[in-house]
């Protein structure tokens, strides 16, 4: 990974340990990873196996035991709060529950407009941002006085990453936007993703479980097992030519992929054992 | 929360108010036009009731009825203040504990805990007698005292909505704690906090009662109903109305507000209002002659919502023994619906009609082959995080069916279990049993899950998404188990899932459903060739992200690592 302009955003051996008192448990292992600005890092792993944590970890609601995090050039272990608190804006965290994601006693433009104003929140400030915002995502200003229950999930998403742009971020972080949704609207979704990415010149953090998904929209990949980096590269090279077992058993797992079976033989021990009790 | 809008009022709620609506009316207009029969002494002493004295006069002269219906101002504003302070001052305690940082949260709910285990009248008893005898300091005592469990069933019901992921964005984005607090917390716990104040005000009403009437509250000449009913004690066997007046007032006003509070639950509650429908009973039993061909037929299956929405239109589909037919459709499509009603479980609040519905010979639409039913199909959900219970053991929970439905013995259960979940090629099923749900991955579960279902050697498994929850990897095992057990045991499975790619990996059939219709019926094969007539289909088809990666097959052993 050497040789590359400068990325946005970069995380050098990031060690990250959850919970309190007795019940602690390291979640990331010297996790190292970086994004160039403009590009779309997908970040693949299993449930449990830390992924959430980095995302949550680059915005600021975990903070590493270790590690270094470097944004657009500020090492955000040694900046100062109010530092912080701006490059807090500049990244975007969409979450993965559009049912979560928004208050319900809240109507679509308070949202907006408390992410623009996040102590006054007066929606009648701020109606062009408002309306812009729900143009990018394709939902029309009349959204603004409306509440979440009124909405889909698909759209209910499409109004969270409105929030997430109404502050102008240069890094959006999805964490499995699309996992709750119909296949129809995750390719909505994914579709809006990637034209807004080019359009206002994103970089996308993309967290996934669904590699075929990360493969469709991602030019470069993480592969994320037991809280540590088990490959990273491009979504090509890591896809077709895996360097590791699990990598590879990832994409063996994938339904309708070419290397899908429903023939079990991941166990071998097992099917030697009983291909020999069926000799016997 | 905003759904509630549309549902009725209850009844309780009608009558809570219209009481509180009377109560308010005598406290505002009661000292106004009977202060003077209250409150002037005569000389007619503890006089019977007459026409001028319904209910007598006490040992000063003065007319019970003015004087109970005159107290009930002071008895409400007390009550009133009483719990406005608990509500106040433990709901910002509880309430901010949360947007505050962990170590005060931690001791703040540690003091707040043991103050709880006190007793709150105790507790208001020595605050009134360090404050000294008088109307206000009832009312403080019964407030502070009030606080404290105010304050922990606030942080209660606070903490889910901490978890919420708009509380962590707010924060992120930068909004400062007391508008957390009060743009995000108090609106999304306010309905509950309503039931509570107003079960909050009887209590409230009860203790200051109480305290005057020991004589720590309201002191003469003020009068409150519990100073009315101390008044009164000393001629209650020679007087009994000057007791049974004020004592009337305090049970009418508890009443109101118990009334208040049940209605406002009611209303809040999501569950309660949901009108039961009733299973149609115009249906026609056709029991034809081809039962050897299909295990399962459904003919024109219409599950209708209370409202009237259609959720399945009239679907027909029969699954033929040991077939796997794949149900696949978006989330509103009727798929779960319909497996629901094949299995008798849909929710109360819907009603299944069907012309035929059968399993093997048993008719589903009949309640009395309900235990018939329950061994003749094999359930998987999709979540089996909350398919078991906590609490118990894994081994007691899987082996229910076995002792329930097959009357097996315990020791019996367990060993077919045991087999069962070795069966389903888990490692240690001995020490799985002994485990609790929570100690099990999803997939462990899931597999469980399924040994447990297949105990009755059921001829269908009904699995509603049952690997949507689960890790890719773990998907395709569960997937090859399904595949196993139909390709061993000869079961048939009615296999629900959203995911086109892992039904066509699947299934021999697949009914494409959207808007409560089958759309297309296709084979496998078709569908995984893409040889779908029905525009939907194509879309489904087209949304859905292929994987067509190449794997180089000798790159990751020779090359890696």
């Amino acid at each position: 990974m050497a040789g590359r302009t400068a990325p946005i955003l970069a995380v050098k051996n990031l060690t990250v340990t959850l919970g309190h008192g007795i019940q602690t448990a390291r979640v990331l292992h010297d996790v190292s990873l970086s994004v160039d600005a403009g590009m779309t890092l997908g970040i693949v792993g299993e449930s449990g196996s830390g992924k959430s944590t980095i995302a949550k970890t680059l915005v600021g609601l975990h903070r590493p035991d270790a590690g270094l995090m470097v944004f657009d050039g500020i090492n955000l272990g040694g900046a100062s709060r109010r530092e912080r608190a701006s490059v807090r804006r500049r990244i975007q965290l969409i979450p993965q529950d559009p049912y979560s994601s928004l208050d319900p006693h809240l109507t679509i433009g308070q949202t907006l407009a408390e992410a623009i104003d996040p102590i006054r929140a007066r929606v009648s400030r701020h109606k062009a941002e408002i309306d812009a915002a729900l143009a990018a995502v394709a939902l029309d200003p009349s959204v603004a006085s409306k509440y979440p229950f009124e909405f889909s999930g698909g759209q209910r998403q499409r109004i969270a990453i409105a929030r997430a742009l109404i502050v102008r971020p240069d890094v959006i972080i999805a964490d499995e936007v699309t996992s709750a949704l119909d296949v129809s609207t995750q390719a909505e979704i994914l579709s809006l993703l990637r034209d807004l990415k080019h359009g206002l010149n994103l970089t996308v953090i993309f967290i996934s479980h669904n590699l075929a998904v990360v493969n469709q929209i991602c030019e470069e990949v993480v592969v994320i097992l037991h809280g540590e980096v088990v490959e990273h590269g491009r979504v090509r090279d890591v896809f077709s030519n895996p360097q590791r077992d699990y990598t590879r058993r990832l994409i063996e797992s994938v339904p309708g992929g070419r290397q899908f079976s429903l023939v079990s033989r991941e166990d071998s021990q097992d099917v030697i054992k009983s291909a020999v009790e069926r000799e016997t | 929360m905003t759904e509630s809008r549309e549902r009725h009022v209850p009844a309780s709620l009608v009558w809570g108010l219209g009481m509180f609506a009377v109560l308010v009316a005598i406290a505002i207009m009661a000292p106004v036009f009977l202060s003077d029969a209250a409150n002037t002494l005569s000389s007619e002493s503890r006089a019977e009731p007459s026409a001028t004295h319904w209910f007598g006069t006490d040992d000063l002269g003065r007319d019970i009825i003015a004087r109970t219906l005159v107290a009930a101002r002071l008895t409400m504003l007390m009550s009133l203040g009483a719990t406005l302070l608990s509500v106040v001052l433990g709901v910002l305690i509880g309430g901010m504990v949360w947007v505050g940082p962990r170590w005060l949260r931690e001791t703040t709910l540690r003091i707040v805990d043991s103050t709880v285990a006190f007793p709150a009248l105790v507790l208001a008893l020595v605050i009134a007698a360090i404050l000294g005898p008088s109307a206000s300091s009832a009312v403080i005592a019964i407030g502070v005292a009030g606080i404290p469990s105010f304050a922990r069933i606030t942080s209660n019901m606070v903490a889910p909505v901490m978890g919420r992921d708009f509380m962590s964005t707010s924060r992120l984005l930068g909004v400062p704690p007391w508008q957390l607090f009060a743009r995000h917390l108090l609106p999304n716990i306010g309905g509950p906090l309503l039931v509570l104040i107003a079960s909050s005000f009887a209590l409230s009403l009860l203790e200051i009662s109480s305290l005057s009437f020991v004589g720590l509250g309201v002191q003469s000449p003020d009068y409150d109903w519990g100073r009315l009913l101390n008044e009164g004690l000393p001629a209650i066997y020679s007087q009994p109305l000057q007791v049974l007046a004020p004592s009337f007032m305090l049970i009418f006003a508890g009443v109101a507000a118990m009334l208040t509070g049940d209605g406002l639950a009611q209303r809040f509650d999501p569950w309660g209002t949901q009108p039961a429908a009733h299973r149609s009973p115009n249906r026609v039993i056709a029991r034809n002659g081809n039962q050897t061909a299909s295990l399962v037929e459904v003919k024109c299956l219409r599950v209708t919502a209370a409202n009237g929405t259609e959720l399945v239109r009239g679907i027909d589909l029969d699954i033929a023994s040991g077939e796997i037919l794949g149900l696949v459709g978006e989330s509103g499509s009727g798929k779960s619906m319909t497996a629901m009603a094949l299995a008798q479980l849909s929710p109360d609040s819907v009603t299944t009609e069907a012309d035929v519905m059968r399993i093997g010979d048993i008719d589903v639409l009949s309640f009395r082959n309900r235990a018939r039913l329950a061994r003749e199909i094999g359930l998987v959900y999709q979540d089996p995080g909350t398919t078991f219970n906590p609490a118990l053991r894994m081994g007691t929970q899987v082996t229910e069916v076995a002792r329930v439905h097959m009357g097996l013995s315990r020791r019996k259960a367990r060993q077919v279990l045991v087999d069962g979940l070795r069966d389903m090629r888990m490692r240690n099923p001995e020490s799985v049993m002994q485990q609790h749900p929570f100690q099990l991955s999803g997939g462990m579960l899931q597999r469980a899950i399924i040994a447990a279902s297949l105990v009755t050697e059921p001829r269908l498994i009904i699995a509603d998404e049952p690997t949507t929850a689960l890790d890719v990897t773990v998907q395709a095992d569960v997937l090859r188990q399904f595949k196993k057990i139909n390709e061993d045991n000869g079961t048939a499975i009615l296999f629900i899932s959203h995911d086109i790619a892992v039904v066509q990996a699947l299934c021999d059939r697949v009914l494409v459903m959207k808007n409560g219709e089958v759309i297309e019926r296709l084979t496998g094969d078709e569908l995984s060739k893409g040889k779908v007539s029905h525009q939907y289909t194509r879309e489904l088809l087209a949304a859905t992200p292929k994987f067509d990666v190449a794997l180089d097959r000798r790159s990751s052993k020779g090359g890696g690592a």
